[in-house]
């Protein structure tokens, strides 16, 4: 008796130890070298910021250059391109984030109905494969299958269309850009609605099925509500991404020709805040879009709380 | 449900998914087809699905090219690094965080200054200024430490931590198990899912990933494969005026650089069948609640 309880004391001793002073500093121990590599490369970088109000010069380095206050924003709004890279950049990350959500919605409900499981498996196997491949080669692709000479108009010469040159052209760019986005990740996100199909309550089909609802109103009142929330929160957490509309793709399609329709933020502050050595502009510019970018995604994150009950961080 | 399905109606399905699955493979299949043909059916524009005039030559000219070889190594040399890196850090981190904050008092401390550098970051021009004050510039580290911590995979493995039962954790800690030793053999071994979905993320991410190579790069020598591959693309955006795009395909040289494209891609298909089975358990375990 006596044996068993001093060993329920001891036991105690122990958990209380494993929750004190040793362990709080075992947790911080855990948490140091990654903290240190956030320090150097996400923290040290943010000081950076105040390269956008100064008139940066790489010799002088921060200390040395000379502050300017807001004329690095005042620039920025003087500059003739400024509009047009910011209507470039919101026109095609609207439409990405529009039909990126209604295409994978379409296809999940569409690949629902096949029931052959072996070829649903195949269909799936093949609608992934774009995602995991980098933009360096899909542009690849992409650049073979519209060149002028290429399938696409090869295509369309059979219906008597005259060539086009897709790649070259501002009237047709930004349906590429948006296009082939899609194309890429159509499939992959597909994946999260399956799973919210599957998450349905079957009773509900039947029941709908006992009071006579058609297939289309089977969709249109069990199917699509069951889904909303999911679809909500997918749309909220894209939506953050409204002033990036994929640097990696427009960065390895675009060309001078069709600047005026694809050069967008990212891509301007990478060509004259990098490589123009013009530091201060671009980082005021990337200030400017940090700011918006992270503003989306705390109201993004209170939405998807709200609306479908999860939190994103 | 089924016997609801009309035939029209099932008809059209078959077609549109068909379709669309089609408009996926095609165009790869095509990439492919042309790094087998000769050079002047491809440049012709002749080339579909199947090769014309089959050969190997591109890919005997890939043997003899040192550089595509050295930028291929340095591109197996980075992932393994950096996966490396990514997972160690990843773990130490997750298991703290998973903690409340009545067990780790700091915890929601940290937390924050996780989600503050996730949501808010210095930009490409600090964080290139701050690699090249560090000497960093081309040496593979450039490649791997900037994104040592990739947040989001600490966030994904901590919500996995935080759904094993308490229970274990108390059940070892009763034998006198240290912290690590919680950590290494019963987390852990329990995580598998999640630490392979983590892992192929961060594979697949070393592997695609161009832009550092161009960034922090100024010898083309030290490019890892998915720069050296958009060099060979780059003709297409120096371009300045319309009659040299329409040129563009006889003069570059097409079956070569396909067949280049058509390699870097046979690390990640090797890979392929392991993530098709997790990166469902990643979509699904990174939105979970907190």
């Amino acid at each position: 008796m006596q044996l068993t309880r001093k060993k329920g004391v001891d036991l105690q001793l122990t958990r209380k130890q494993g929750k004190g002073k040793n362990s709080q500093l075992m947790y911080h121990l855990m948490m140091l070298p990654g903290m240190l590599f956030l320090l150097v490369f996400s923290f040290v970088p943010m000081l950076g910021i105040v390269m956008a109000f100064q008139n940066y010069i790489p010799a002088k380095g921060i200390l040395g250059s000379t502050w300017v206050g807001l004329a690095n924003f005042k620039y920025m709004l003087e500059i003739p391109d400024s509009l047009q890279i910011l209507m470039n950049t919101v026109i095609i990350a609207s439409w990405k984030i529009v039909l990126g959500t209604i295409v994978p919605v379409v296809f999940a409900l569409l690949l629902n109905e096949i029931r052959i499981k072996w070829a649903k498996r195949t269909i799936q196997t093949i609608v992934y494969l774009p995602n995991f491949l980098s933009w360096v080669v899909l542009a690849a692709v992409v650049v073979n299958l519209f060149d002028y000479h290429g399938p696409v108009n090869t295509f369309l010469a059979t219906f008597g269309v005259k060539p086009i040159l897709f790649m070259g052209s501002n009237h047709w760019f930004r349906q590429i850009i948006i296009g082939s986005d899609v194309w890429k990740g159509f499939g992959y996100g597909s994946i999260i609605y399956l799973a919210a199909l599957t998450g349905i309550d079957p009773g509900l089909y039947e029941a709908a099925e006992i009071d006579g609802a058609s297939r289309w109103q089977q969709l249109l009142h069990v199917t699509l509500p069951g889904m909303l929330p999911i679809i909500m929160m997918m749309t909220a957490l894209n939506l953050t991404n409204i002033l990036n509309a994929g640097f990696d793709q427009i960065f390895n399609l675009y060309n001078p020709i069709v600047y005026e329709t694809g050069d967008i933020i990212d891509t301007y502050v990478y060509r004259v805040g990098l490589l123009g050595q013009q530091y201060s502009l671009g980082t005021a510019i990337g200030l400017l879009k940090s700011v918006v970018g992270a503003t989306l995604m705390i109201s993004a994150n209170q939405a998807s709380k709200k609306f479908a009950n999860m939190q994103i961080f | 449900m089924k016997a609801h399905t009309s035939k029209t109606a099932n008809f059209f399905i078959w077609l549109v998914v068909l379709a669309l699955t089609a408009s996926c493979l095609l165009p790869l299949l095509n990439m492919v087809a042309i790094s087998f043909s000769d050079s002047a059916s491809a440049a012709a524009n002749e080339v579909g699905l199947i090769p014309i005039h089959f050969n190997l030559n591109s890919y005997k000219l890939i043997l003899e090219d040192s550089q595509f070889w050295r930028s291929f190594g340095i591109s197996v040399e980075r992932v393994i690094l950096g996966t490396a890196i990514n997972l160690i850090l990843i773990v130490l981190m997750a298991y703290p965080l998973s903690k409340n904050k009545r067990v780790f008092h700091a915890r929601n401390i940290y937390m924050n200054l996780l989600i503050f550098a996730m949501l808010f970051n210095g930009g490409m021009i600090p964080t290139f200024i701050v690699v090249k004050s560090l000497g960093l510039m081309d040496t593979i580290w450039a490649l791997v430490l900037p994104g040592a911590v990739p947040i989001f995979n600490v966030i994904l493995l901590m919500n996995f931590f935080k759904g094993l039962p308490d229970a274990l954790e108390e059940a070892a800690i009763m034998d006198g198990a240290s912290k690590m030793t919680i950590l290494f053999k019963i987390y852990l071994p329990l995580s598998l899912p999640a630490l392979a979905t983590v892992s192929l993320f961060a594979i697949v991410g070393h592997w695609n990933d161009y832009f550092s190579g161009l960034l922090y790069m100024n010898r083309a020598v030290n490019y890892p494969l998915q720069t050296y591959i958009q060099q060979l693309n780059i003709d297409i955006t120096k371009i300045t005026d319309v009659s040299q795009l329409s040129s563009l395909a006889s003069i570059s040289n097409k079956t070569l650089n396909s067949a280049k494209i058509v390699v870097s891609t046979v690390p990640l298909l090797l890979i392929y069948p392991l993530l098709q089975k997790y990166f469902v358990t990643g979509m699904t375990i990174g939105s979970v609640k907190e």
